[in-house]
């Protein structure tokens, strides 16, 4: 019964979040902000395991494609199937979670506790709604962008530690890669996207609005956001890809 | 004027406050007075709607604000200022910012005139040059006044402040005091003072609630509170030695 108590209280935590603004232009300039944070802010993070991740994708593609009988393209296709379908989208949304999720569960927790969100709300304004909406937006806005750009990334690492040790040829990789592209894949890939973001800050942002207590529970918010956000990702990456892919 | 009626709420099995009725005058400063944990935040966050109360009323100008929907107690609210018992400041905002915020959200001012009402607002509770400092740069009284100072910049109709001052010097203190009256009668507001400092109930309060463990417990005027022989009231106000020989000499 624990868990439709939660989700009675999260469901109607995002209808109230998504009433309408008190004023569209703050609203506006907050979700700006946050696209820079949670998106801008994310690049790096993003890119340096990006890299590294294609990197080992496709030396071990090579290295499990050691046979006279496969083709040396298919450890491009290879390597291009698995970033586009399951460690760009999945891994790095799975790596958001992490550094996005904690993030806004300590940040909306500590508004809690410190009567912050109370203050808000005797103002009159719609706390959930200026809190979490405009992260909820700015996270489904950028968080794809910064998949895509995982996907080129980690490509791009594959070819040159790939080519740099010998394990495949440039115009192989190359060959490989661009062999029986299916867009579709990519559209599969951003679906999934588009569907993790809002799990990793709605879910998030819940566990740091209904935090009580103090700084200690707030740390406990924030690993509960992790837990749960990542759980629920994997949980829906299943379904999705029954969905979409079978 | 403010009406609570019969209200009460537990936590638990604990009851917190237990049927407790009070007619908050307009214009005048109301004053809570009653031992720490007695329940003096929980009402006020009750009146507020912070807190649901399990039964009684809190009617705001002949308008009850227990069970109305989000909208309408939002009216209500635009015309209330709180000041916090911690501050609440918002923390990644600057002082300036802080206080301007209801008037960005409900008023089409501009810059300029938010910034000078800004400013009239510090003004009045002494503190200037403030204005672009961070609420973790500030000191706990100074947290306080800009508090009090965000809590008036929309002109409310009634006013809440819990613990206005304490963490500040008696010099300070009782120039918020001051302040607090000074406005509720300018403004002829509603004020609320939730309180366990003698000083400020004998310097401003006009009608004095006194709760114990979460009932009303005396109520009357600041003349009255120094010569009442209900046992709780003088164990509160004669508690300190400072106290005592201040009765000695009445
Ligand atoms: N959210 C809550 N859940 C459970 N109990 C609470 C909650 N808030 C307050 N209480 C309890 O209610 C009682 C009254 O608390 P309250 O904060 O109103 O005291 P107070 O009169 O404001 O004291 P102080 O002068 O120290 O601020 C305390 O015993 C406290 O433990
Ligand atoms: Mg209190």
């Amino acid at each position: 019964m624990n868990w439709l108590y939660h989700f009675g209280r999260y469901y109607l935590l995002i209808k109230r979040t998504f009433k309408r603004p008190e004023k569209f232009s703050i609203y506006w300039k907050q979700y700006v902000l946050q696209m820079d944070s949670l998106g801008i802010g994310s690049l790096g993070i993003v890119s340096i395991i990006s890299i590294f991740m294609g990197a080992v994708i496709c030396i071990q593609s090579a290295f499990g494609f050691e046979s006279p009988w496969i083709p040396l393209y298919a450890v491009g296709v290879s390597t291009r199937d698995i970033i586009t379908l399951e460690f760009s989208p999945t891994v790095v949304c799975l790596i958001l979670a992490g550094k996005v999720g904690s993030n806004i569960a300590s940040e909306i927790g500590t508004m809690r506790v410190t009567e912050q969100i109370d203050a808000l709300e005797i103002m009159g304004i719609n706390s959930s709604g200026y809190l979490i909406a405009p992260k909820i937006l700015a996270a489904v806005t950028m968080f794809p962008l910064l998949i895509v750009l995982s996907m080129f990334l980690g490509l791009f690492g594959g070819y040159v530690v790939g080519v740099a040790a010998g394990a495949v040829t440039p115009y192989e990789y190359i060959y490989g890669i661009t062999y029986d592209f299916r867009p579709y894949n990519i559209v599969y890939a951003l679906v999934k996207t588009y569907i993790f973001s809002f799990i990793i800050t709605s879910v998030s942002a819940y566990h740091g609005y209904f935090t009580n207590g103090g700084a200690l529970e707030v740390g406990r918010s924030s690993t509960k956001a992790v837990v749960y956000s990542s759980i629920l990702i994997l949980l829906f990456n299943v379904i999705i890809t029954q969905i979409l892919l079978s | 004027m403010i009406q609570v009626q019969n209200l009460s709420k537990a936590f638990g099995e604990k009851q917190i406050i237990k049927d407790i009725s009070i007619d908050f005058i307009k214009g005048k400063v109301n004053i809570i007075i009653g031992e720490s944990g007695s329940g003096k935040t929980v009402l006020s966050k009750l009146m507020v709607g912070l807190m649901e109360p399990d039964s009684g009323k809190v009617i705001y100008d002949g308008n009850n604000f227990i069970g109305l929907n989000f909208d309408d107690k939002r009216e209500i609210r635009k015309q209330i200022g709180m000041l916090f018992q911690g501050g609440a400041l918002f923390d990644s905002m600057t002082v300036e910012q802080n206080i301007v915020f209801p008037l960005s959200m409900f008023t089409n001012m501009s810059e300029q005139e938010k910034t000078e009402r800004a400013n009239v607002c510090l003004n009045r509770v002494n503190l200037v040059n403030v204005n672009k400092l961070f609420p973790a740069e500030l000191s706990g009284g100074m947290k306080k006044r800009v508090g009090i100072a965000r809590a008036i910049a929309m002109n409310p109709k009634y006013l809440f402040c819990d613990e206005p001052n304490s963490g500040l010097d008696p010099k300070t203190s009782i120039l918020i005091d001051n302040l607090i009256k000074e406005i509720t009668e300018e403004f002829n507001m509603t004020t609320i003072v939730i309180t366990h400092d003698m000083n400020s109930v004998i310097e401003i309060g006009d009608y004095i609630n006194f709760i114990f463990k979460g009932e009303l417990w005396w109520k009357g005027n600041s003349g009255e509170i120094l010569k009442t022989d209900n046992k709780e009231i003088n164990d509160f106000v004669y508690c300190s030695t400072f106290m005592k020989k201040v009765k000695e000499n009445l």
